[in-house]
This record gives C-alpha cells, sequence and structure tokens, in this order.
C-alpha cells in the first residue's frame, strides 16, 4: 500500500514538471503572438496590401511591393531549390553507399549548418558581384541555397520510408527502373515531400539576412528581376530601425503578416502531411 | 516434355558470400516446379536469379547461364526489363500498390511502363481477375482501394497482376506463408489451375505444400542442389541420404 501511495505521489510531481515545462514553452510563443497582433493589428487595412509605403512623415501606405516581392523571391527560389533538393535525394536513395553519394549527404548536413548571412555572401559574390548590381535574382539564389539541403534530406527520408517490396512489385512486372523510381517510390513518398516542401517555404520566408547584400530591398515595385526588389522581412527590417512611428506601425504590421503566413504555411503543411489511420 | 528454363551452372555471389554454388536445373514447361530445403538455404536466391531481381542488390554478382527458351537471359544483350516481363513474380507478403484501386492494379504493368490501351484494360482487368478466381468477389468494387481486400484477396490480386501482362513462367516466393489455411487452399488451387498455360516454379518451406502442388521437387541444402526430379520419387524414395534425412524431419 505504501508503494502505491510513494509511485502516486512520484506520478503527481512529474505530471506537474512536464506542465510545467510545456508552459515554459508555450508561454513566449503565446506572448509573442499576442504582442505582435497588439502592435500591429491597428495598422492592417486594405491599404497595407495595396499600397507601396509613403515618404517618412506621410501616414498611409503599405507594404505591398515586399509582399509581392516575397512571393516573387520565394517562387524563384522553390524554381531553384527544390528540384535540385528532390533529384539529389533521388541519387541518394538510389545509390546509397556510393561515394559521391555520401559526399553529398555530407555537403547537404554542412549546408544546412552555414548561417544564412553566409549564404548571401555566397549568392553577392557569384551573382551580385558579376551583375554589377543587386537583384531579385541574387536573392532568390541565395534562399534556394537554404531550401535545397532542407528538401534533400526530408526527400531523402521519405524516399527510405517506402518498402522495398513497393519497388520490387514494380520491378517484377517488367517496369524499369527509373519508371519505377518516379512512378512507384516517388509517388509514393509524395504526401510526405510535399509536407518537407511547404516547412522549407514556411521557414525561408521569414529570412532577413540572406536578402541584405543580394535583393538589398527596393522603396517602390521592382519592375525587373535583375534589379533590386522589396522582401516583407527586409522591409519590416528597415522599417523598424529607422526613426519614424508611421514606420514603426507599418513594421509591426509586417510582422503579423509574416508570422500568420509562416504559421499558416507550417498549419497546412502538417495537415497535409497527416496519414490516415490504416483500418 | 521441353525444358522451358535450363539454369547451368549457375553461382551467385553477395561481396565475399557464395550463395548460390554451382547449380544445374531442368524446369520443364507447363509444370509445377518446387524448390525445397531449410530457412537460408538459398531458395530465395536462386528464384531470383531468375527474373534478374538481384541486378538491384549492388554488391551480387552472377556467373553461368539461364536459358529461357533459347536465350541466356544474363547474355549482355538481353534486356532485365524485358525479361521480366516475361518472367513475372509473386512474392510472400501480398503488396498490391496501395494507392492505386484494384482496377488499376491489375492493369499497373501496363499502365507504369507506358504501354497501357485504353480500350483493351477492361478486357483485361475482367479475364485476368476470373482467372484468379476473384472477379465475382470485387467486381462491384473494382475502383475500391485494393487494400481493402482481405490478406488472401490481395495474393490473388497480386496474381492476376502478375499474368495479366501475359508472362510465360511465374516465380512464386513461398506465396502462400502469410495467409490463413483457407486461403492457402485457394491459392494452392489455383497454382493447379495456371500450369495449363504457365510455367510456375514456386518455392516453399512447407515440404507438404510441395507435395500436394508440385510436379517436380528440387531439394537445396546451403546454396546447394542436392537432387531434383519428380515430386513423387523424392518424397517417397530419394536417392541422396541428406535429401531422405529432410523429407523425413531428422532435420531443418
Amino acid at each position: 500500500m505504501n508503494g502505491m501511495v510513494a509511485r502516486s505521489i512520484k506520478n503527481a510531481g512529474m505530471m506537474i514538471l512536464m506542465g510545467v515545462a510545456t508552459l515554459l514553452v508555450l508561454t513566449p510563443l503565446i506572448l509573442i503572438f499576442f504582442h505582435i497582433v497588439k502592435e500591429g493589428a491597428g495598422a492592417i487595412n486594405l491599404d497595407f496590401f495595396t499600397q507601396i509605403p509613403n515618404p517618412p512623415g506621410e501616414s498611409g501606405g503599405g507594404m505591398a511591393n515586399g509582399l509581392v516581392g516575397s512571393a516573387i523571391l520565394l517562387f524563384m527560389a522553390s524554381l531553384f531549390g527544390i528540384p535540385t533538393g528532390i533529384f539529389g535525394a533521388l541519387y541518394l536513395s538510389e545509390y546509397e553507399g556510393n561515394r559521391l553519394a555520401n559526399i553529398i549527404r555530407f555537403s547537404a548536413d554542412v549546408l544546412s549548418g552555414v548561417p544564412s548571412i553566409i549564404t548571401g555572401l555566397v549568392a553577392y559574390t557569384l551573382i551580385v558581384v558579376p551583375m554589377h548590381g543587386f537583384s531579385a535574382l541574387a536573392g532568390a539564389v541565395a534562399l534556394g541555397l537554404i531550401i535545397i539541403p532542407i528538401v534533400l534530406r526530408t526527400t531523402e527520408e521519405q524516399l527510405k520510408m517506402v518498402p522495398g517490396t513497393l519497388r520490387e512489385a514494380s520491378l517484377a512486372l517488367g517496369v524499369s527502373f527509373w519508371r519505377t523510381t518516379l512512378q512507384v517510390t516517388l509517388r509514393s513518398a509524395l504526401k510526405g515531400i510535399v509536407t518537407g516542401i511547404l516547412l522549407s517555404i514556411a521557414r525561408v520566408a521569414g529570412e532577413t539576412a540572406p536578402l541584405l547584400f543580394t535583393t538589398l530591398g527596393n522603396q517602390f515595385w521592382g519592375r525587373k528581376l535583375t534589379e533590386p526588389m522589396a522582401a516583407l522581412p527586409l522591409q519590416i527590417f528597415n522599417f523598424a530601425i529607422s526613426p519614424y512611428a508611421d514606420w514603426h506601425r507599418l513594421a509591426w504590421a509586417g510582422a503579423l503578416v509574416l508570422v500568420v503566413i509562416m504559421f499558416g504555411l507550417s498549419l497546412v503543411a502538417r495537415l497535409f502531411g497527416r496519414q490516415k489511420p490504416m483500418t | 516434355m521441353t525444358n522451358k528454363i535450363k539454369i547451368e551452372n549457375l553461382n551467385v555471389y553477395f561481396g565475399e558470400t557464395h550463395a548460390i554454388k554451382d547449380v544445374s536445373l531442368d524446369v520443364p514447361q507447363n509444370r509445377v516446379t518446387a524448390i525445397i530445403g531449410p530457412s537460408g538455404c538459398g531458395k530465395s536466391t536462386l528464384l531470383r536469379s531468375i527474373n534478374r531481381m538481384h541486378d538491384m542488390v549492388a554488391s551480387a554478382r552472377v556467373t553461368g547461364s539461364i536459358i529461357l527458351d533459347n536465350t541466356d537471359i544474363y547474355d549482355r544483350s538481353s534486356n532485365p526489363v524485358l525479361i521480366r516481363r516475361r518472367v513475372g513474380m509473386v512474392f510472400q507478403k501480398p503488396n498490391p500498390f496501395p494507392a492505386m484501386s484494384i482496377y488499376d492494379n491489375v492493369i499497373a504493368g501496363y499502365k507504369l511502363s507506358g504501354r497501357l490501351i485504353r480500350a483493351d484494360a477492361d478486357e483485361i482487368v475482367e479475364s485476368s481477375l476470373k482467372r484468379v478466381a476473384l472477379w465475382d468477389e470485387v467486381k462491384d468494387r473494382l475502383k475500391a482501394n485494393a487494400m481493402e481486400l482481405s490478406g488472401g484477396q490481395q495474393q490473388r490480386l497480386c496474381i492476376a497482376r502478375t499474368i495479366a501482362v501475359k508472362p510465360d513462367v511465374i516465380l512464386m516466393d513461398e506465396p502462400a506463408s502469410a495467409l490463413d489455411p483457407l486461403s492457402t487452399l485457394k491459392i494452392e488451387e489455383l497454382i493447379e489451375e495456371l500450369k495449363d498455360k504457365y510455367t510456375i516454379v514456386i518455392v516453399t518451406h512447407n515440404m507438404q505444400q510441395a507435395a500436394r502442388v508440385s510436379d517436380i521437387t528440387a531439394f537445396f541444402y546451403l546454396g546447394e542442389l542436392i537432387e531434383a526430379g519428380d515430386t513423387r520419387t523424392i518424397f517417397t524414395n530419394p536417392e541422396k541420404k541428406q535429401t531422405e534425412d529432410y523429407i523425413t524431419g531428422r532435420f531443418g
């Protein structure tokens, strides 16, 4: 009987500890969200989504160019990063143990640990310097370099989880190796791969450092991909460190929109990737 | 009785391991040949050599030849993809494609290799499912997901999928070992019916099944072919003592 009481107390103690830990994790998250909503909600209106920033001193204006710019940058970065990541993963999963495969995997792991500002510097050296100018293209390359290792590793994990029996079933029917890989293996892993892609985009949507000296930012609408372009995180940064109260308010609004976008993308990714329970 | 397959001096290595040791075996046409032996003796390895599945294993090395009709499937000019369309395989655990319907599973061999002719699909599905005695059970739900079927039904579906591409040979790697006795019986009856059109090679660790189902039995031990011959003779009056010891359960 005594043992029972002692165990119950221990159990209760552990539950309390776990509850405290959960609160510790959730509290900053809730505080941040609450604070951003409080500061930024007031400045969210139609103008925010349709106007470019006004000169300092004039109230109103918005971050439309930043929103559109971010969308364009993310799209271009995805075009560059996602196929590269997926093809790299396909190579890794089908040529397991190969020397080149090990080099690719190691490189991806190292690349994923590189600080994003360094990635920006690489894009600066490779694109900005030869082109003699800042551009959306350079920003997209910088973001793409961040996307590649994330997509590569998650895709590889998903491909590994496809049972070998499925591949064998296809091969045994006289389906060629590459058709099997694309139509059976890849299709089977597709849900997990798409989830990984969505999460990588959510991650990259908020990156500011790699855009600092690649895209540079733009007060107006960017007309060409070879010119500087506005991006939401960049604008938030620039407006937040400015001395103008109007711009501060816009920065808060931008932060709120950015958080909502990232949260939304992550939620969609999780919901999409949810496996149906096996009957 | 013509031989559909002649295995000649076959050796299979996985790295340093010598898995199949100088095996020669004739597989007669339109008969069921059973390969028996204790676990790990190379039965499945031998079976997978016949449809060149070892091509997928980096460390595998095959020497010798396997003559299918008049061509050596390991000849440099042979295309493994085409060979696998002539030599089908049914696996131990039923493996229908989980994202596909029953209908799509049956024609998967055509669909996945881009050879599907829409007009023929319905007829192929119906005749294949009828051949494996599954048509009546599924004809009203062909578009249902294949995973909704029971284990025995899934295995029959896999056999239907295999025969849909019209192979000459069907390799079966312990096709009923994951199934309940009733489904096992159905599979064995199916094998008996299929042999008039196909040449069948079946690996089984169940000796009684081999005795029930096969015309020729080959006994394997540690990668070597010990004895092969008419099933009734092997089980009642084997030549080698090792065979007799295995049949009578002294080891294995």
